[in-house]
């Protein structure tokens, strides 16, 4: 590195907005814990976008602002209102949804992946212990895996590398990569740099990229 | 078919032995047998193995770590990513005090539902190339490659619904229902906390979300509120 700090990019809420671009209508989708819970701000009603909770709801609209209601949360814990046609179910049942191919994408956070696609996001060797939730099954069984993070650490370390050092969450199972630097997919050749955050040349992606990235001719800025 | 109904939480849990393994309903704030958690602190057991989908993110179970009863914990959410705050249960973890088994939330309903459903496991590719498979049987079948998970069983599974009749039959409210209804086959003795008990009749059957057979006690409680401070 020969940088300290990598360039300033995307806040979160727009790497959420950008994450949410991903979304085709009439997916069901579940979003993970942190920024991903705020893709749900950003999708349009007109798109019929269904949110699954894994603790067994779906259909909500987004984080409520009205009472709080102990038995009508997200996995996250937050209140969330529901949209005319929700549903809710047990925890095999919700699982049986994600294991079983029926979301057509899940949005998590990251702590790292690698150049084949691993994700690591669950446990964080210097705390130890850690907090799996659905990840795994997440991971697994939803259609399309989109991660949503910070391209380095606080430290400035790369989070996509060529193999993740931390424990994995699952093997070969990310699609896209959405960080405040760039949208990398993983393809069968490698990771491709697909888009660029405003301001940000695909070298100084490439600088704070761990692993390989392959950088078409024509990298376009994203339009947010 | 009759459930017994207690007048209090803490009658409904004092005769529950040392060392058991307890399943314990909810997900954080929703459905969460929180009386009943409250009942297991005042009466008091130790050596407890307590199975449920988290501990320490705002929820009761963390108080049964202030006099140390849990001596084991099966969850999935357990140690917070970030270190700013820590729960009872984290320092008594990091300290070798009490024991931690995480597993992936799929994979505890489903070891959960095999434990009640009198099957011998299941076979899942969740976990696998992770170290969730260390020490586990993989499985070839037709080419692909399986991760077999055992069976998990409970002495006691602790629940909470919104109404229960007389019968046992329970009815759940919103997202109360999570991991309430395969626990209640999971279990040896079933307890259920209902903010209402009823008359067989009143909960239309349509509505049952868990049938009476599986249900052997009833106590009726104002729920309380608990919320997230993950």
């Amino acid at each position: 590195m020969t940088n300290a700090t990598p360039p300033a990019g995307l806040s979160r809420e727009l790497i959420a907005l950008r994450a949410a671009r991903e979304l085709e209508p009439g997916w069901v989708v579940n979003l993970g814990i942190g920024l991903p819970t705020l893709v749900a701000g950003f999708v349009e009603p007109s798109d019929n976008i269904l949110f699954q909770a894994e603790n067994g709801i779906l259909g909500y609209s987004g984080i409520s602002e009205s009472d709080f209601d102990s038995d009508l949360i997200n996995a996250g814990g937050q209140p969330v209102d529901l949209v005319p046609g929700a549903s809710f179910f047990d925890t095999a049942d919700s699982f049986a949804m994600i294991r079983g191919g029926h979301i057509d994408a899940a949005v998590l956070g990251g702590l790292q992946v690698s150049e084949q696609g691993d994700l690591a996001n669950w446990y964080v060797p210097a705390r130890g212990g850690g907090s799996v939730g659905g990840a795994m099954d997440l991971a697994v069984g939803a259609r399309k895996l989109i991660i949503a993070m910070a391209h380095v650490t606080r430290e400035g370390e790369p989070r996509i590398v060529e193999a993740c050092d931390y424990p994995l969450t699952a093997e070969r199972c990310v699609d896209v990569i959405i960080t405040d630097l760039a949208v990398i997919d993983v393809t069968e050749s490698g990771l491709m740099l697909r888009e660029r955050a405003p301001g940000i040349t695909a070298a100084a992606v490439e600088e704070w990229t761990g692993a390989a990235l392959l950088i078409p001719d024509d990298v376009p800025e994203m339009s947010l | 078919m009759q459930a017994e109904v207690f007048d209090t939480p803490d009658a409904a849990v004092s005769d529950i032995p040392d060392g058991a393994t307890i399943l314990v309903g909810g997900f954080v704030s929703a459905g969460t047998p929180s009386n009943l958690i409250l009942a297991l602190k005042q009466t008091g057991q130790t050596g407890l193995t307590a199975v449920a989908n988290n501990i320490g993110l705002g929820d009761l179970l963390d108080e049964l770590c202030e006099d140390r009863q849990l001596a084991k914990v099966i969850a999935t959410f357990a140690i917070r990513a970030s270190g700013t705050r820590s729960s009872r249960f984290e320092a008594q973890y990091r300290a070798g005090e009490a024991e931690l088994e995480l597993v992936p939330q799929g994979t505890l309903i489903e070891r959960l539902r095999a434990g009640g459903a009198g099957l011998g496991g299941v076979l899942t590719k969740t976990g696998l190339g992770t170290t969730m498979a260390e020490g586990k049987q993989t499985l070839e079948l037709d080419g692909e490659r399986w991760l077999l998970e055992r069976p998990l069983r409970g002495d006691v599974a602790l629940l909470k619904a919104w109404r229960g009749d007389r019968h046992g039959n329970l009815q759940y409210r919103l997202a109360g229902l999570n991991f309430n209804p395969v626990m209640a086959t999971a279990a040896d003795l079933v307890i259920a906390e209902v903010e209402q008990i009823v008359e067989p009749g009143e909960i239309p059957p349509e509505s049952v979300g868990t049938p009476a057979i599986y249900v052997d006690r009833l106590v009726q409680c104002e729920p309380i509120p608990v919320r997230w401070d993950g």
